[in-house]
């Protein structure tokens, strides 16, 4: 009888364990979360909120690397974010590619575009790579405000609908389930990268970039690796979202949308995956709850962040998760 | 020809002025506390509505302005205590994060204080226009010139020859030392922020009868000033008011000859090229770190 | 056998020439001691042989092999890791991380089973969480191994940079300092701990101003004084030797030695 219980017992430990574990426990909520959510949303208003939740997430899950993890910093995302939506338009609305060969061939060419970029900008460090990539952000709006025969200029431009084996994906529902995947699949592969030697290489970059170089690690090589992980994140959701909106503006690439990012990640946790996605709920929502202050919107912004800089530096998720005894990520 | 040239030179040199003067503020808050200060901007934004606001309500010229670079200066001490004191020990990342949000409120507070509209200064001394070997030069122009220069002026000054100022320069060399010999180093970050957006305050008075001003005024001019901050050398004064005079004047140049709907490009693809290859700016010097 | 070879090297920062025109060679297997007055140069020699300064003239050759002016990560690829005077531990990792960050090179890992977490890649974490946790109880960390680094004592953190630097699996260690502000009882684990290591075969360069660790140590000794080489030669030699002996104290005496 009492190997039994202590057999059960030994089981249930484990099994304890393997649930507090970020990468199958965490997982395991946000599975739940999105395979549940459907319940509470009543109408298709809310769905719309839902998917750009889970659009922000994805890119937030990107960025969060690049800032939180590898101590990076990055001004101009949404510039990622824009040609991503840009260069999956473009060819299927004015050229005819089919949107399912034009969207992932428009993240691997903005992950090429990073690859190019950050080789010299990522050797740059605190406020000149916040230049950087500040200009490089605003370079990218202009020229897509600019090229209005390409791109339609500050109106923007249609998107044509995305069809996977010859069925368009319309509705909401679908849109919902589409993203919800995508996010879990982003949280899945950050939560791998964290836990692997180059996630590892990354955090001790963060930690002293001069004792990782000491131990052999290659900190441009590493950098411009998350760089273009987090761009190629950024773009994915740029695509989804212009597919998904049928429509996309130079304004996705601006600096404030930039801004709102970094928000969210600093807001939700800096090195926590499962921050980032926090951040994004909250703060894409919380505007949506509000547009009746639509009008303080930046303004509350504004304040959010320096409170939350001033006294939760770590981000809401890790401060908390400490507070109630969690372990890290 | 020989005339657009000048055209083009005095529309350069004029918002160039503006870049300085926004410059020298990144460098004189870069100096005390090694952040950037991404609020830079509102402090012309404010400088420019506040001005808007009191000639509105019947004030006249000479006692709007002053009020109106004072209130920026009162901003400015404000963020100071409220947003920079509380986190001086954060790392860059944090402060420019910091400082992003003050950006953020402060643009929000101004569109729900005042409008989202854009308004209008009367110039100072009338619209006539001079002429100038052939071009058109706006009297305004003069002003803006001849106040930045004054300020600059001034500067070199509080610097060189008050007690305060040097004791401001101390604090940018080694800011542990400065506090060893009594500097009181939270002071002179405070009067920084100060003197920054006294800065800002008159270049947005200068301006805005020239390029009007609006609630999100800030945003372009301070990033702007910033990129002139970095083309000079971030945290030297000359350098500052050399790389606003360049950057305006190539801005003013390129919009005339080459294109002017990539105009506010020209201001980032040359801060990408000098971050690229001249990261420490024209006159800048380097800091290196001790293992 | 001469494992390192360092030939006229020099660094000059703006005005200020911290090393001029150093050479000496290290032998394989022995534990080589650096010292000198504080300001002699002795940490900008260290830096320049792991790579984070670049000499501004002379050569560096690990085995044969010149590395002079090569990327710090390649300083490291060579064999050749190092602690720091200054802690650079990694302050956002537990103790057990740190350690398996120094088994970088030792475990490689592509971009694409790192996103994917492949099984061999599971099996490798596996293994190098075992190296490290066995290094861990090699320095005595062995209780602060789910410690966060930024929650653990000075002597500890000291310690950790070393574990840290074995897992490199290094053919030439080199020590800034390693006992710097440990007290009595800590040092000599040190002091114990440096023994085995040149038992087992690392070569180590220990730079250190405790004198009876440095005497207890060392198969050689070289001293720095503002930046020259002063003198080189047996534990025993140096501390005897009168010019160091004035470098140091400035008067005649001796130097504790190995008695």
């Amino acid at each position: 009888m009492a190997q039994a219980a202590a057999t059960v017992f030994r089981g249930l430990s484990g099994l304890r364990q393997w649930a507090a574990h970020p990468r199958t426990g965490g997982m395991l909520a946000l599975a739940a979360v999105i395979a549940l959510l459907p319940l509470a949303l009543s109408n298709n208003y809310f769905y719309e909120i839902a998917i750009l939740v889970a659009l922000n997430a994805i890119v937030c899950v990107g960025l969060n690397l690049l800032i939180g993890y590898a101590g990076q910093i990055s001004l101009g995302h949404a510039g990622f974010f824009a040609l991503g939506g840009y260069g999956s338009a473009i060819p299927s609305a004015s050229h005819g590619w089919p949107p399912w060969l034009a969207l992932p061939m428009s993240c691997a060419l903005v992950g090429l575009l990073a690859y190019i970029v950050g080789r010299p900008t990522l050797r740059l460090k605190g406020h000149t790579l916040a230049m950087a990539t500040l200009g490089l952000g605003i370079i990218i709006s202009i020229v897509l405000s600019t090229e209005d025969r390409i791109t339609g200029g500050p109106d923007g431009m249609a998107v044509p609908a995305l069809a996977l084996f010859g069925k368009v994906i319309r509705g909401e529902s679908t849109w919902y389930w589409i993203c919800g995947a995508a996010l879990l699949l982003s949280v899945w592969l950050a939560l791998n990268l964290i836990e692997s030697p180059t996630g590892r290489a990354l955090r001790a970059l963060h930690g002293s970039e001069i004792a990782a170089e000491t131990l052999g690690i290659d900190s441009a090589r590493f950098k411009l690796q998350v760089f273009v992980i987090s761009a190629v994140f950024a773009a994915i959701a740029g695509a989804l979202t212009a597919h998904y909106a049928g429509f996309i503006t130079p304004a996705k690439a601006s600096f404030m949308h930039s801004v709102e990012l970094v928000i969210m990640v600093v807001f939700g946790g800096m090195a926590s995956i499962f921050g980032a996605v926090v951040g994004a709920v909250v703060l894409t929502t919380l505007p949506q709850m509000l547009t009746a202050l639509k009008d303080y919107e930046m303004m509350v912004f504004g304040a959010v962040l320096i409170a939350t800089m001033v006294f939760f530096p770590q981000g809401i998720v890790p401060t908390l998760g400490r507070r109630l005894g969690w372990g890290g990520k | 020809m020989h005339s657009q040239w000048l055209q083009y030179v005095a529309s350069g040199l004029t918002v160039g002025a503006i870049y300085a003067l926004v410059a020298l503020g990144f460098s004189i808050i870069f100096n005390a506390s090694g952040a950037i200060n991404f609020a830079q901007g509102e402090f012309v934004m404010i400088g420019g509505m506040s001005a808007v606001t009191l000639v509105g309500a019947g004030l006249p010229l000479a006692a709007a302005l002053p009020l109106a670079i004072l209130a920026a200066v009162m901003v400015g001490l404000l963020l100071e205590k409220l947003a920079i004191e509380p986190a001086r020990h954060a790392d860059t990342v944090t402060l420019i994060i910091i400082t992003i949000g003050a950006s953020l409120l402060l643009r929000g507070i101004a569109q729900v204080l005042w409008d989202k509209r854009v308004h209008s200064l009367p110039a100072f001394s009338g619209d006539a226009p001079l002429r100038f070997m052939g071009a058109t030069v706006l009297p305004q122009s003069l002003w803006v010139l001849g106040g930045a220069a004054l300020a600059v002026a001034a500067l070199s000054w509080f610097f060189g020859r008050t007690l305060f100022g040097k004791a401001m320069l101390a604090t940018s060399y080694n800011p542990l030392a400065a506090r060893l010999v009594g500097i009181n180093t939270r002071a002179v970050l405070f009067a920084s922020f100060g003197l920054a957006a006294m800065l800002g305050g008159l270049g947005g008075v200068l301006i805005a009868p020239i390029a009007f001003t609006s609630y999100d005024a800030g945003i372009m001019l301070g990033l702007k000033g910033f990129a002139a901050a970095m083309l000079g050398g971030l945290g030297s004064f000359s350098g500052a008011v050399l790389g606003g005079l360049l950057l305006g004047l190539a801005e003013g140049l390129g919009a005339g000859f080459v294109s002017s709907a990539y105009k506010d490009a020209i201001a980032f693809v040359i801060i990408l090229g000098v971050l690229f290859f001249l990261p420490r700016g024209l006159l800048g010097a380097g800091r290196s770190d001790r293992v | 056998m001469t494992l390192l070879a360092v030939h006229n090297v020099c660094k000059a920062f703006g005005g200020l020439h911290a090393i001029e025109g150093v050479s000496f060679d290290i032998r394989r297997g022995a534990v080589h001691s650096i010292i000198g007055p504080n300001g002699a140069g002795k940490t900008t020699l260290l830096n320049m042989l792991s790579g984070v300064d670049v000499p501004d003239s002379g050569q560096i050759r690990l085995d044969g092999r010149d590395l002079t002016g090569q990327a710090t990560h390649r300083f490291a690829a060579a064999g050749i890791a190092r602690t720091f005077q200054n802690l650079q531990v990694f302050f956002n990792m537990t103790a057990l991380e740190n350690v398996m960050t120094g088994r970088h090179l030792r475990e490689p890992c592509s971009l694409l089973a790192a996103l994917l977490r492949t099984p061999a890649l599971a099996r490798a974490e596996r293994a190098c969480r075992d190296v490290a946790r066995r290094l861990l109880q090699r320095v005595g960390l062995a209780d602060y191994e789910q410690a966060r680094a930024d929650a653990m004592p000075y002597g500890a953190l000291k310690r950790l940079e070393i574990a840290r630097s074995l897992a490199c699996e290094p053919q030439l260690l080199l020590l800034d300092e390693p006992a710097a502000g440990l007290n009595q009882t800590e040092a000599r684990a040190i002091d114990a701990l440096i023994k085995h290591l040149a038992a087992d075969g690392t070569t180590v360069i220990l730079v250190e101003h405790n004198m009876r660790l440095v005497m207890e140590v060392s198969d050689h000794v070289l001293v720095l004084d503002h930046g020259r080489k002063l003198a080189e030669g047996a534990p025993a030699q140096i501390a005897h030797d009168p010019r160091v002996i004035e470098a140091y104290l400035g008067v005649e005496s001796a130097l504790p030695s190995h008695a």
